[in-house]
């Protein structure tokens, strides 16, 4: 495990990715049998639909310590569920806007829609990420702002999907 | 790092089963580092390593472990999940256990075969594990809800593939719907003339297909239909059919011809799309002789009635059986059917695209579309191989590869034009005896009985260039060039650049996907290819399913395909539908969202979230309540709750967070 972490200064970051089972995943599971060599910083989690993802898991995972956290869902009017996917990037726009005043760079969280034929930008995202994160350098956190935008984001789950529909 | 006491399911015993996929796995990542790492973790009470966990002694390793009672919750590193999920998840049922109480990590697609760096591909894998560790141990036992399937089958697209799988799916006595957009079914199929390497008459095979179609009790055939909207998911699918108006009594006409003949039009004025516009048709017209309804249709573009509401209305007249209708509209069809299988097939790559090729600008350059029916004898010159002017060709150039394994339109290779682009040499060759050229990059003939066709075209005198076509010109450098075309070619196989004068060009244009590819997957909620194919659920363990339970796919429509194995396709298909529909039921994913009653506050958040009104509001308890029969198991309600009161089974909070916390803690 130690010639990837000497590397580069000796950081190599590591990402929490959300993917969408649809697509994305299946676009991960599309570039593997291509052998698309990509940078093994990204580690997934499956979910159905990027509209799973709850703006509390990208909170736990800065706090567990990720230096970034990367969601994958279907691209605009492509949602295996119709529409999951806007609700998830307007939780996305809202938390970037907390983040940066917690002092976390927006770009350390980043949205991408990955139809299920993209292996090759599954590819390209990822290191491209991996770079644009390891440049930033390991996140450090406070623990009080983790907190803080925990509760932050605990309470204001309510107005991040006001309206219902988008 | 887990929070054992709080967990409901006590302390967990938790199997780990590392796979080496043959080396797949194991020569990018250190198996056997990760088995002792996973040992390690909490719970964690049996780590073991296998060559391959999917076969059947992989299995049993599991079982006798679960048997045992060594271990009551089991972790997978292997493949994806969408791959075996299924497979570890029948082996942990058929030792007795619940299937839910098991996780995959996925260090195959996601990590040994996109590393190439041993030590950061192990670190991945000892990660996911981790992660899928730290998951499990928060599973609860689930039951799949049992939904009754609606035994009918939609086809859509009537074209051989569409046309095949109606016929099986009939045959075995179910009730088929088959919708086709143009005015018959044939498809692409109808318009050849002889269908290769066999050089048996398409026409003689496709019409009794045709017929049968037609007269099956079992197949509601609607042509001149589209489909509109799809609703349901798996098993109860509910799909509104638009019947657009033909003008014509379907059931009244029986296709005697009067009204056309009868038709104020004494000679067409429209291109007819069956002859590639090539004749021309009548506003009121049938596509062919052999048309499937043989019902008339009226173009309204065309027709002098509805263009200027000053005509006599001869045909109407004519009409004994009072089948004529003007005033027709679009009828709505709603169905039921508990499986669907596209089949939409292609559309031919528009050669005036290439611009160098001259398609359009010389009238001797024709597409392959065209000289199909030019071969055809039922086509606009009854067989006979004449150019625009009436006259026969001696030098025909054939071009290969027209929109095909070309940077600049199509990168793949349509697959089939080599194997037409022979036949017509040779129909070409019989019927003038011209002297036949043919441009190619590789010849590419294999099938059963392909290359054997390609060896009778070398004995029969067709000449063979290897080299992609330069340009075609008028533009003659030599007196003897003067008044042909001229092909311009690099013979590679000789190492020079020829220019070849011929009377007829006959470009060998490629597959395409439909244009409208992209609304049709929208509607049956599938993926395509970046080209525009649509996506099949796995390229070789599911060629005809696809990401949607109960939507098959057929022919062309998934990708350049001939005619064997489109019906081939069609067959599997059907196959595929028959054996969803005919089993009765479905066994649902159990992951549907459900509510925490005493920690919900009544906000409504979720209830407008909801895409499927799953979520419904009890006001005299004040909560919501999920319908789990509507619920698809999106998770978008689950994520908005500001209470936590919403949980989705498979991918509640806690599992989630502890998948977090595993996949970052530990590497």
């Amino acid at each position: 495990m130690s010639d990837a972490i000497n590397k580069n200064n000796g950081f190599e970051p590591r990402i929490v990715a959300f993917f969408c089972n649809w697509c994305t995943y299946t676009a991960a599971d599309l570039a593997g049998p291509a052998r698309m060599q990509y940078a093994a910083n990204v580690r997934v989690v499956r979910v159905m639909c990027s509209g799973r993802i709850d703006a509390q898991f990208i909170v736990k995972a800065f706090r567990e310590g990720a230096d970034g956290v990367l969601i994958g869902g279907c691209h605009p009017g492509d949602c295996h569920y119709q529409e999951g996917n806007y609700k998830a990037l307007r939780r996305m726009t809202l938390l970037k806007r907390y983040m940066t005043s917690m002092g976390i760079e927006p770009e350390r969280l980043r949205m991408e829609w990955i139809a299920a034929s993209e292996g090759d930008k599954v590819q390209k995202v990822i290191n491209q990420m991996t770079e644009q994160v390891r440049q930033l350098g390991p996140l450090h956190l406070e623990p009080m702002n983790v907190t803080e935008m925990h509760e932050h984001v605990a309470k204001e789950n309510v107005t991040v999907v006001q309206g219902g529909t988008p | 790092m887990s929070t054992v006491d709080k967990n409901p399911n006590g302390a967990p015993k938790i199997g780990v089963y590392i796979c080496h996929c043959g080396i797949n796995i194991a020569h990018t990542v250190d198996v056997k580092s990760t088995v002792e790492f996973a040992a390690r973790l909490p719970h964690v009470t049996v780590s073991k390593e296998y060559k391959f966990m999917c076969s059947d002694p992989g299995q049993e390793l599991i079982q006798e472990d679960l048997r045992s009672g060594k271990i009551d919750r089991v972790v997978v590193a292997s493949c994806s999940p969408l791959m075996h999920e299924p497979t570890f998840r029948r082996a942990m049922a058929a030792a007795g256990a619940n299937p839910f109480l098991f996780q995959m990590a996925n260090i195959r697609e996601h990590v040994s075969w996109v590393t190439n760096d041993k030590a950061a591909a192990t670190q991945k894998a000892t990660a996911l594990i981790a992660a899928a560790v730290e998951r499990v141990a928060w599973h609860r036992p689930l039951e799949q809800s049992k939904v009754p399937v609606n035994p009918n089958v939609l086809v859509v697209g009537g074209g051989i593939a569409g046309i095949h799988a109606a016929l099986t799916l009939a045959d075995s006595g179910r009730k088929v719907f088959l919708v086709e957009r143009e005015p018959t079914i044939g498809g692409h199929m109808a318009q050849f003339d002889k269908t290769f390497p066999t050089l048996d008459c398409s026409a003689c095979i496709l019409t009794p297909k045709m017929s049968s179609v037609r007269a099956h009790p079992n197949i509601t055939l609607w042509t001149y239909s589209e489909v509109d909207n799809v609703e349901g998911y798996v098993g109860n699918f509910k799909v509104k059919v638009r019947r657009k108006p033909r003008y014509v009594i379907e059931d009244q006409c029986v296709g005697c011809l009067d009204c056309i003949e009868a038709c104020i039009f004494k000679k067409g004025k429209t291109p007819d799309e069956f002859n590639v516009g090539l004749s021309n048709r009548k506003p009121i017209y049938v596509p062919f002789p052999q048309a499937t309804p043989l019902v008339a249709v009226i173009d309204p573009e065309d027709c002098a009635h509805f263009r200027t509401g000053k005509c006599k209305k001869t045909c109407a007249e004519v009409c004994q059986r009072e089948a004529i209708d003007f005033e027709q509209t679009a009828q709505i069809k709603e169905i039921e059917v508990g499986a669907i299988i596209l089949a939409t097939g292609y559309r031919v790559f528009d050669a005036s695209r290439i611009s160098r090729y001259g398609y359009g600008k010389y009238p001797n350059v024709y597409s392959s579309l065209e000289i199909e029916r030019l071969v055809n004898a039922a086509g606009p010159t009854g067989g006979e191989i004449v150019m625009r002017d009436g006259k026969k060709p001696k030098a025909v150039g054939v071009v290969h590869c027209v929109g095909s394994r070309d940077n600049k339109t199509n990168k793949y290779c349509s697959k089939v034009c080599c194997m037409y682009s022979l036949k017509l040499a040779h129909l070409v060759k019989e019927r003038t005896g011209a002297e036949v050229y043919n441009f190619y990059i590789d010849m590419r003939t294999p099938g059963k009985g392909y290359e054997e066709f390609y060896e009778k075209l070398l004995k029969e005198d067709v000449h063979f260039v290897r080299g992609r076509v330069a340009e075609v010109t008028d533009w003659a450098m030599t007196p003897e060039e003067e008044g042909h075309l001229i092909i311009r070619a690099e013979d590679t196989l000789i190492g020079s650049v020829r220019r070849i004068p011929v009377d007829m060009v006959i470009l060998s244009v490629g597959l395409e996907p439909q244009t409208d590819h992209e609304d049709v997957r929208r509607m049956f909620n599938i993926s395509c290819s970046h080209e525009g194919w649509f996506l099949e659920r796995h390229p070789k363990l599911a060629p005809v399913s696809t990401f949607t339970d109960g939507v098959f796919l057929a022919g062309a429509c998934q990708g350049p395909k001939d005619i064997p194995d489109s019906v081939a396709q069609a067959g599997a298909a059907a196959a595929e539908a028959l054996a969803l529909v005919d089993k009765g039921y479905v066994q649902l994913e159990p992951n549907t969202a459900f509510v925490q009653a005493e920690l919900c506050s009544g906000c409504h958040t979720c209830i407008n979230l909801c895409p499927y009104s799953a979520v419904n509001f009890i006001e005299e308890k004040h909560v919501a309540e999920v319908n789990g029969a509507m619920c698809k198991g999106c998770g978008t309600c689950v994520a908005a709750c500001p209470s936590g009161a919403l949980q989705q089974n498979l991918f509640t909070d806690e599992q989630i967070f502890h998948e977090i916390e595993g996949v970052i803690n530990y590497v």
